[in-house]
């Protein structure tokens, strides 16, 4: 059965008789972007993932190269099932040899399951969950742009350290929200602060209005949101029409993109303040990125899902090349991790034991549109949190790929 | 043209009872046969959901009762077995039967309060009362909200058939599913089969003949709700995952398209939608929002214009054709 | 002051008020599913969808043509209006002497394209839509900050729920209407034009629920799917409240608002399936809503 339309050839002009391309199966990298294209994760991943990995195919040179590279891409549509049937299908029928993004850490961990058993290579950008490098964590794995002990280390410090010492949680009642309160409430308590009260609403509720009532007569300096996607945009939008943040209260998104502030208009989410590892306005190489990333991407800037897939992808080329092999996925992995990173969007980094991709995280805090010079001009820096703090250390990982060795 | 054929799920004028076995025959050769050219897990997906069609069909067909929240028999099924395979460490033949038990209960309940109401509240109600165990599978913890139960182990069946095995896999599904299927039609063509037929084409006059109505379309609820629950919990086992997808109120809309698209009140016409409903998604999987815009045209076209569906139609061809030749009606007609 | 198990009562006063805000949507809702039921014996499950687009085109005519939310108030109805009396022309009509539940699945193939069809064009990560600039602000009432447009919400959907029920109880028009649900062939012996008044009840329930979708629109984020969940809790409300009454399903409307209101402050994790809950008491008192008669 053949699942999904083929994107297209990104860079063809395989030598026939050439010599590295011999070992690589079938002659052909074929990449498989599988991640939300049509819900609440489309503008963060989506098509724009795709788009980033082709970027990386390019500036790889694969073309000169020999390397041939294919792409396939397709909609989850945020179910594990799907997903995880999807990714069955690539790697049996469509001879797919790495699958990169998957957002949604439900979705991102089916996919884990299935790649391992598979012996192919998964490169994660999209998903949260930091089980990925810890409890599930794969010898075919990587974890790529964040997680979340990184979000809940990140800012809950972050903010502790700079002032913010009483918080209220705003969480979403299921597995991924609760895991996030407790990383975060585990740092803010450890950092000396103190959480005052919480609330756990139902995932995807439309009216805030009463659990945000309950933050404000908390008196907490700062509500902790510990909810995605839609809940955290409604959240922060029905804080504003409360006077929440005029009140002298501040919101700290545990998990906030720069499409969820692109929705929100900076009128609304301004004085937010969370925690990413790549913003494109952050030096040279990133808004060269952006500015050949924008116009291929409905004139949208990259977040740091798509930097993420960008940086993996190019990674991983040149593991395979360096290999000279695409078949073995373990061994690629392998390979990935003995070889130091170093590209444009996240500089010089390295790639733990246990998947985890490791490099710096930035506390940002969303402009006032006075301070705003134009369009996606969203954020300003706070803090930058050095690589070897930014990420869960290894001494705590539950990985068992890290106990062995 | 009487008036019955303007109710819901009334018989799509009928095959005969040769034609069925025709069918059959057909269908379980095609079965047989289709792992050699069709990728298998896709066709054990088939057979779950064609299941799962014919559980519903079940209702629909022969009682006239239009459940809008079968999800939450799939979907608890598939989570009981889940966990009882995973955490409880049930051999597979023990989980599929704990997570169809347990959704043959939640039939109970359901269903007592469901059939206090009939036509268009029954929908609402039977849609409300999943929706409520939707968010009960969000929250619970053992259910894993947005990640579901996941690496849950096939095992081995009896003692001696290792489901992670794919071939061996297909072959117990498809046993399974002919179960299931068998075990419909029994009930269909038995008398008590007759006796919803007679509460779908006049309830009051079922009542009067002295017929307890209520227990019976209670009966035919949970035994709708525990045949639901048997495609759950297999399709947990397959594909070694319990999320909230099979939970959502989509699912409980899937299946009612399936069912509407192959016929409803027919014996294969639940088999034959899921067939086509399946593999449009596994087709249309990369046009995102589309599937949803085309599967919403399904609904609407096929009310509008061919409500009997694809095997109602074909019925009732083959039906006036044996009735150009003048052959007599069969008395045992098969709805 | 007393607690009351652990609550200030400024803070229950806040709770209340913000209940009679979703109150306010439920009614306006179940309102408008109620009125086409009483006309058509359809259950609109396509009403959650219409809801929906009445945001959107607000949203649209702010963006694209400069039109505030006063405008849209007026417009948005009425555009989603017409397009229920396209649809009840061209889709609808042909169901009616079926089985009703065809036109339960019609509406819900409906639904689903529509939504799909936002959803393809809009994504789903939802648009913003701005308080108008006369009701940005509030008021501190002492127990509670009350943004003025959420006291809008209340005020205007009381005043559309009024207005509607009494139309149709006690106007000569909503005699003729309430006749026709009775005995169309006699009220058409009349002289009186049952199709197009059916039609136009379909246009008008539906326009209610566009004009919900404008109210909505400030507060959430005009969204493809803002509509789908809060369908199935309509219905709930429907059910408890029986379609028999105009005002009973009002009065349902708010009353489980402020229920739901009140389950988030003791206990938040159930305040999302309260409503079926008592959904299933009701059925099991009084099985055929509280203000229904029974069939």
């Amino acid at each position: 059965m053949k699942l999904t339309r083929t994107l297209g050839l990104a860079a063809v002009a395989a030598l026939a008789a050439g010599t590295a391309s011999a070992q690589i199966t079938d002659n052909v990298v074929k990449i498989g972007v599988l991640n939300d294209q049509s819900s609440l994760y489309a503008d963060l991943s989506g098509q724009g993932s795709v788009v980033a990995a082709r970027l990386a195919v390019e500036d790889f040179g694969a073309e000169k190269k020999g390397i041939k590279v294919e792409f396939i891409s397709a909609d989850h549509q945020n179910k594990p099932d799907v997903g995880s049937n999807i990714a069955r299908q690539w790697i049996d029928v469509d001879k797919v040899d790495v699958i990169v993004d998957v957002p949604n850490s439900g979705v991102a961990l089916a996919v884990n399951q299935v790649v391992r058993e598979k012996n192919k290579v998964y490169l994660n950008s999209g998903a949260a969950s930091s089980d990925l490098t810890g409890k599930a964590c794969s010898p075919n794995t990587v974890h790529w742009t964040y997680d979340t002990w990184m979000l809940a280390n990140g800012t809950g410090k972050a903010i502790v350290k700079t002032g913010g010492d009483t918080w209220f949680f705003l969480t979403s009642d299921y597995a991924f929200g609760h895991a996030l309160e407790r990383d975060t409430e585990a740092v803010v308590v450890k950092n000396g602060g103190k959480v005052v009260g919480k609330v756990r609403h139902p995932l995807n509720t439309a009216d805030f209005s009463s659990f945000l009532l309950q933050a404000q007569s908390s008196k907490a300096k700062i509500i902790g949101l510990a909810n995605a996607g839609g809940d955290t945009i409604n959240s922060i939008k029905q804080a504003a029409e409360f006077g929440i943040v005029q009140g002298g209260q501040n919101l700290a998104g545990l998990l906030v993109f720069l499409t969820d502030v692109h929705a929100l208009g900076l009128q609304t989410a301004q004085g937010l303040i969370f925690t990413e590892t790549f913003y494109w306005d952050q030096n040279e190489n990133t808004r060269a990125f952006a500015k050949r990333f924008a116009p291929q991407y409905k004139n949208m800037m990259p977040t740091m899902v798509h930097a993420g897939v960008y940086s993996a992808v190019l990674h991983y080329l040149k593991a395979v090349e360096a290999l000279k092999s695409d078949a073995d996925g373990a061994k690629v992995v392998a390979k990935m991790k003995e070889m130091p990173t170093d590209d444009p969007l996240f500089g010089k980094g390295t790639i733990r034991a246990d998947g985890r991709k490791i490099h710096p995280a930035y506390l940002f805090e969303v402009k006032k549109p006075s301070e705003s010079k134009g369009p996606w001009d969203y954020y300003k820096l706070r803090a930058t949190i050095p690589a070897n703090e930014a990420f869960r250390p290894l001494e705590e990982s539950e990985c068992p790929l890290v106990k062995k060795g | 043209m009487t008036t019955a054929a303007y109710q819901i799920g009334a018989p799509a004028k009928t095959t005969t009872l040769t034609h069925q076995y025709v069918a059959f025959g057909i269908m379980t050769a095609f079965f047989v046969v289709a792992p050699i050219f069709i990728y298998p897990v896709f066709l054990m997906q088939a057979l779950c959901f064609a299941l799962f069609a014919c559980a519903f069909n079940l209702l629909i067909g022969y009682v006239g009762l239009l459940s809008f929240g079968h999800a939450m028999f799939l979907g608890t099924a598939g989570y009981i077995s889940a966990h009882a395979a995973k955490v409880w460490g049930f051999p597979p033949e023990f989980a599929i039967l704990t997570g169809t038990a347990a959704s043959a209960l939640l039939g109970v309940v359901a269903g007592a309060l469901a059939i206090r109401r009939q036509g268009i509240y029954f929908a609402m109600i039977t849609l409300a009362l999943a929706q409520m165990i939707y968010f009960f599978a969000l929250q619970a913890p053992f259910t894993g909200g947005e990640d579901g139960i996941q690496a849950v182990p096939r095992g081995t069946m009896f003692g001696f058939l290792d489901l992670s095995d794919q071939m061996t896999l297909y072959w117990v599904v498809l046993a399974i599913f002919l179960f299931g299927f068998l075990l419909i039609y029994r009930i269909v063509h038995s008398p008590f089969g007759q006796v919803l037929k007679a509460i779908r084409e006049n309830e009051q006059r079922a009542t009067s003949l002295g017929y307890k109505t209520d227990h019976y379309k209670l009966i035919a609820f949970v035994l709708s709700a525990t045949l639901s629950g048997l495609a759950g919990a297999t399709k947990a086992i397959v594909f070694q995952l319990a999320s909230l997808t099979d939970v959502h109120w989509t699912m409980s809309g899937e299946v009612v398209l399936m069912t509407l698209v192959g016929g409803m009140g027919t014996v294969f016409g639940p088999i034959v939608g899921a067939a086509i409903i399946i593999t449009m998604q596994n087709y249309l999987a990369g046009f995102g929002e589309w599937v949803l815009v085309i599967q919403g045209a399904i609904f609407v076209v096929t009310v509008l214009l061919f409500r009997r569906g694809i095997v109602g139609e074909i019925a009732a061809y083959l039906h006036s054709k044996s009735k150009s030749k003048s052959v007599p009606a069969e008395a045992e007609q098969a709805a | 002051m007393f607690e009351l198990l652990g609550i200030p009562p400024q803070a229950l006063f806040g709770q209340l008020l913000i209940g009679l805000i979703n109150g306010s949507f439920y009614a306006m809702l179940s309102l408008g599913l109620a009125v086409i039921f009483g006309m058509l014996n359809i259950i609109n499950f396509a009403h959650g969808a219409q809801y929906m687009i009445g945001a959107f085109v607000a949203w649209y005519a702010l963006q694209y043509f400069g039109l505030d939310y006063w405008w849209s108030l007026l417009i948005a109805p009425i555009v989603v209006g017409a397009f229920g009396v396209v649809l009840e022309r061209t889709m609808l009509q042909r169901l009616y002497k079926l089985d009703h539940l065809y036109g339960l699945l019609l509406t819900f193939g409906l639904a689903l394209v529509l939504q799909g069809f936002f959803l393809n064009e809009f994504g789903s990560s939802g648009l913003p839509y701005p308080i108008p600039p006369s009701l940005q602000g509030g008021q501190n009432l002492g127990f509670m900050f009350l943004p003025n447009y959420r006291a809008w919400v209340i005020v205007f959907s009381l005043v559309v729920c009024l207005v509607t029920w009494y139309l149709i109880e006690r106007t000569k028009l909503g005699s003729y209407l309430r006749a026709a649900t009775e005995n169309p062939t006699l009220v058409q012996a009349f002289g009186i034009n049952v199709p197009r008044m059916i039609t136009l009840t379909y246009g008008f329930g539906v326009g209610l629920a566009a004009l919900a979708g404008v109210l909505a629109a400030p507060i959430y984020r005009v969204n493809p799917l803002m509509g789908a969940d809060l369908i199935i809790v309509v219905f709930a409300v429907v059910v408890i409240g029986g379609m028999g009454s105009i005002l009973g399903s009002v009065v349902t409307g708010f009353a489980l608002g402020i229920i739901e209101g009140l389950t988030k402050v003791f206990y938040p994790e159930a305040s999302n399936t309260v409503i079926f809950v008592i959904m299933a008491i009701v059925l099991l008192l009084k099985p055929a809503g509280l203000f229904g008669r029974t069939a």
